[in-house]
């Protein structure tokens, strides 16, 4: 199957794939608990605000009729109003989803070196109690809730150790990195390390790192998990290869072997496990958040939950929705265009 | 000197299973760790009704935020509940979310993946676009998703999890079978007239019981890791019951005070069920599948 | 005056941990190599004669472990070195030819930079571009043409891939080459080219060389001695001409009557009935009985032991043991 081709076909797989997402979001949120609106409200004690709520969201038109509009309305980018006080969801999402991004990225280089520095010492010595130990850590940090670490690492580095801080993105009274300012060019991205670093401010940076640094940690350790298993075995198939043998047979050290010649291999699959465990991520990025008072989507969701903010809950699992089979679709093309199998 | 050599015995012959499973190598003694792990959970949390030493519920039956001693093992929370009581009953709501959760994909799941495999064509292709696009999605989302709209309540947070996992089963059990649908006994039980439901029960089902074992098991742990994270944001049960999502939930806002034995000792509990469940998947699919040797 | 052999082994025993057991891939080998001299190992798949070519540099994979013997490199104890010690060994004073050059070679590293990587692994000093000289250098002596160093290795043909395998291991003047079935993963003229070209390269550099083959006529017509390996044993050790003229174990003389002789007429191939024992499962005695065709009985109960017959030829075989 040639490039394109694949190209093509992928791209086209993701069509059905989002379209099967958006009504199953739909089916859930608007079909599932029979009314939202009397899910928010809660107690029948207004029902006069029900209803103007109900038709201010258009939630009293016909259900084919809502959904033809939930549809269209994802196509021009609307993913419709809070219940809370009618404001557009996507600004809100748009606002909050940067903070996510950032700890979803940091934490996923965390969980990647992780992976692959320990994932390399293990397969250094099979059956070896080094080997042996990390495949232990590899599983019990599978096995430990992300919120549950994230508390021990407040209590520990936070409130203990006095290190790190424990929540929020930035100290109290500073204010935001603001990017890009060159002339009349403006241009933030909303992750505050890079908007430190755009601005020049190594100040800011170094505090938005350190902000970072325990969530993403957190997060990034009970991800490791999966890449150090496969680095691992990855490199178990590697280091008997043939040419890796004829390596160390000439003398060259074991750092050039390892790393030169062994981990190049190993590097592909790690990138494809990126995109899978994006999905994990995400997921993980909720609870995260909440834990750390992190500001992002994870936390405007559960906020959303507990003001019973259907339709903004609605907007917020569309959006995690697209980003992921986005991501996915993204790493997928990418490794098509990086295996030499199919490029050579 | 004698008695742990008679505990031994009686133990595997109450067992057999599990001593013919610790001579399976490496992967056998995972099961049986991981079993026993998960086991003694189970019947410490069935008779803890009897061998609290304090109601789990009853609030102040000791100062709040009392640290470890001799009267509290594990000391009290901020309500003044003993923590170590919590610790014995909390395990059942967990329990029964994964178990049902577990049940309703086996209902759901193994059926579904069974019959779109063997029956091929647009059924398969469809019910195949569908799960995968449930798989793609982040698992703990949906789950959340669900619960959200659901509400609290132990069958819904089974469901929720249950929703998100079916794909898992249905993959699996797909692959399976569509490797062994291909194979020669089956093409001659089909040439001999054999009917679509007794090829399915007799030939392929039994093949693929060993995977949804395994699919189960992870199955198991990650329903308790999710039945604690949709506690911990709320969507979990009512107050009363002790669970140890709750206790963590709850214990988020005294951490400031230090008070670290009110979330460390029902953590690690969630640890060590979770882990029960992995080490068995582990060892099962390991013995399932021996690796190569690496 | 007795001069130092380059090589001195003794008593090496190789074991490799399968789930099912322990298996003895060496065991028991004897040998010593002088400077200058080529030495014969040839045996049948898994008789252990690659796993001795390994083991010389100490690269036996996991799950195999040297467990017993000396291998003296110009009296020192190999097995004695550090993990340093072995990195300057390797490629310098001892190198490799791996048998297959296709999985041997770096697919995604340059001819060159093969080369220039190991001159510079040993000798740090040397700049990059004396490195290039040297590596142009090495190539044509290798019969290749200069311009080759850009090019990858997939980019070269099977016969030329082995002879980038050799320069390589020529390239820092060792004192012995470890040569593993050079040529199996080539076809028969090619095959030709590269052992003289081995030779070749063993007068002009001086360097002793192991021949590592299933083939006997190979190794009879370009060795100085020769090994002959059965089931991780060596059965029989001598000078070629001696292998040649007065073959003394059933299995020496059995791998010589197999040779194909192209001049006579009318030839069923001569080869030795039954198959190599399964190394978990050794039959009692003599590892070879069952395929010998003068086993008596107390071949069937002993091991025989490594006697010697003349002047440097030993044999391991019931027949000769009484002779003592």
């Amino acid at each position: 199957m040639t490039l394109r081709t694949y190209v093509i076909s992928r791209i086209l797989l993701t069509i059905p794939m989002i379209f099967i997402l958006l009504t199953m979001v739909f089916l859930v949120i608007r079909v599932l608990p029979g009314d939202p609106v009397l899910l928010h409200f809660e107690k029948q004690e207004n029902p006069a605000a029900m209803e103007e709520m109900r038709h201010r969201l258009g939630l009293d038109r016909p259900l084919w009729v809502q959904y033809f509009d939930y549809v269209a309305g994802l196509f021009r980018g609307d993913l419709g109003e809070s219940m809370q006080d009618y404001s557009s969801v996507t600004q809100q999402i748009l606002s909050a989803f940067p903070a996510t991004l950032e700890l979803a990225i940091f934490s996923m280089i965390i969980a990647v070196s992780i992976g692959i520095f320990l994932g390399v010492e293990a397969s250094k010595g099979y059956g070896k109690t080094r080997d042996n130990v990390i495949r232990v850590f590899g599983i019990v940090t599978y096995a430990i809730p992300v919120f549950f670490l994230g508390m021990v690492f407040q209590m520990v580095f936070g409130l203990g150790l006095h290190w790190l801080p424990v929540g929020l993105r930035l100290p109290p009274r500073m204010d935001l990195p603001s990017g890009l300012n060159v002339g009349s060019l403006h241009f933030s991205t909303g992750l505050y390390t890079i908007d430190g670093l755009l601005e020049g401010n190594v100040y800011k940076f170094v505090e938005a790192l350190r902000y970072l640094a325990l969530p993403s940690l957190t997060l990034g350790l009970v991800l490791s998990g999966v890449f150090i298993r496969l680095t691992r075995s990855n490199m178990f198939e590697t280091l008997r290869l043939d040419y890796v043998t004829a390596a160390r047979a000439r003398g060259l050290s074991e750092t050039t072997v390892t790393y030169g010649y062994a981990l190049r291999n190993a590097f592909l699959p790690v990138l494809t496990m990126m995109g899978l465990q994006f999905a994990t991520l995400l997921g993980g990025a909720i609870l995260t958040e909440t834990t750390f008072s992190w500001p992002g989507l994870g936390r405007y969701i559960v906020d959303r939950i507990n003001f019973r903010d259907y339709t903004a809950i609605q907007g917020a699992v569309v959006f995690f929705g697209i980003f992921v089979s986005v991501v996915s679709l993204v790493v997928d093309l990418l490794y098509a265009y990086l295996d030499p199998r199919i490029r050579l | 000197m004698d008695e742990p050599k008679v505990k031994k015995s009686m133990l595997s012959s109450l067992i057999p299973g599990l001593s013919s499973l610790s001579q399976r190598g490496l992967a056998g003694w995972l099961v049986v760790l991981g079993f026993i792990m998960v086991a003694s959970i189970v019947v410490v949390t069935a008779i803890s009704p009897w061998v609290v030493p304090y109601n789990p519920s009853q609030i102040n039956v000791g100062k709040p935020l009392l640290s470890p001693n001799s009267q509290f093992l594990f000391g009290t929370n901020d309500l003044g509940q003993d923590v170590f009581s919590r610790v014995l009953s909390g395990g059942g709501i967990m329990l029964e979310v994964s178990i049902l959760s577990v049940i309703i994909c086996l209902l759901i799941g193994v059926p579904l993946g069974l019959f779109s495999s063997y029956a091929g064509g647009v059924v398969d292709r469809f019910f195949c676009l569908i799960m995968d696009s449930i798989y793609a999605f982040p698992g703990l989302v949906l789950a959340i998703a669900i619960a959200a709209m659901l509400g609290r309540g132990v069958t819904n947070m089974a469901l929720s999890i249950a929703v998100v996992y079916v794909p898992s089963y249905f993959r699996v059990i797909r692959s399976q079978v569509l490797s062994i649908k291909e194979m020669p006994y089956v093409e001659a039980a089909n040439a001999a007239g054999a009917k679509g439901r007794t090829v399915l029960s007799r030939y392929i089902f039994p093949n693929v019981v060993p995977s949804i074992v395994v699919v189960a098991t992870v199955n198991f742990a990650d329903a308790i890791l999710t039945a604690a994270g949709l506690t911990f944001i709320g969507l979990g049960v009512s107050v009363d019951i002790p669970d140890w999502g709750w206790d963590l939930t709850n214990g988020r806002r005294l951490l400031s005070s230090g008070a670290w034995w009110v979330i460390a000792y029902p953590g690690l509990m969630i640890i060590l069920l979770a882990l029960g469940f992995t080490l068995m998947g582990e060892g099962l699919s390991e013995m399932a599948n021996p690796r190569l040797r690496e | 005056m007795v001069s130092q052999p380059l090589l001195s082994v003794n008593g090496l025993t190789v074991e490799y941990w399968a789930r099912r057991g322990k298996v003895r891939a060496v065991e028991d080998v004897s040998f010593s190599i002088d400077k200058s001299e080529t030495l014969g190992v040839v045996g049948e798949s898994g008789c252990g004669k690659s796993t001795l070519g390994l083991s010389l540099m100490r690269l036996v994979p996991y799950p195999g472990r040297i467990v017993k013997g000396k291998i003296l490199l110009k009296g020192r104890d190999v097995l004695g070195f550090s993990a340093s010690e072995m990195r300057n060994l390797r490629g310098k004073d001892i190198s490799y030819v791996f048998q297959d050059p296709m999985t041997s070679l770096n697919p995604v590293k340059k001819i060159g930079a093969h080369f220039v990587e190991l001159i510079r692994a040993h000798e740090p000093r040397v700049s990059e571009k004396d490195a290039v000289v040297r590596t142009r250098k090495l190539l044509r002596d290798v019969g290749i043409q200069s311009e080759r160093i850009g090019d990858y290795p997939h980019q070269l043909s099977g016969g030329m891939r082995q002879r980038v395998m050799i320069a390589l291991a020529i390239a820092l003047n060792p004192s012995l080459v470890i040569a593993d079935e050079p040529t199996t993963a080539l076809d028969v003229i090619v095959q030709a080219k590269i052992l003289d070209l081995l030779n070749a390269l063993r007068d002009t550099y001086g360097m002793a060389l192991v021949l590592i083959t299933h083939d006997l006529s190979i190794v009879l017509e370009r060795s100085d001695r020769i090994i002959v390996m059965y089931a991780g044993h060596m059965v029989e050790y001598a000078r070629s001409e001696d292998i040649y003229r007065n073959p003394q174990h059933p299995y020496t003389q059995g791998l010589l009557k197999a040779i194909p002789n192209v001049e006579l007429d009318e030839q069923t191939l001569n080869a030795i009935a039954g198959s190599p024992p399964d190394l978990l499962n050794l039959p009692k005695g003599c590892r070879f009985w069952p395929r010998c065709y003068c086993a008596k009985e107390k071949c069937r109960e002993e091991e025989p032991r490594l006697t010697c017959t003349g002047p440097d030829h030993y044999v391991r075989c019931g027949k000769y043991e009484e002779g003592e």
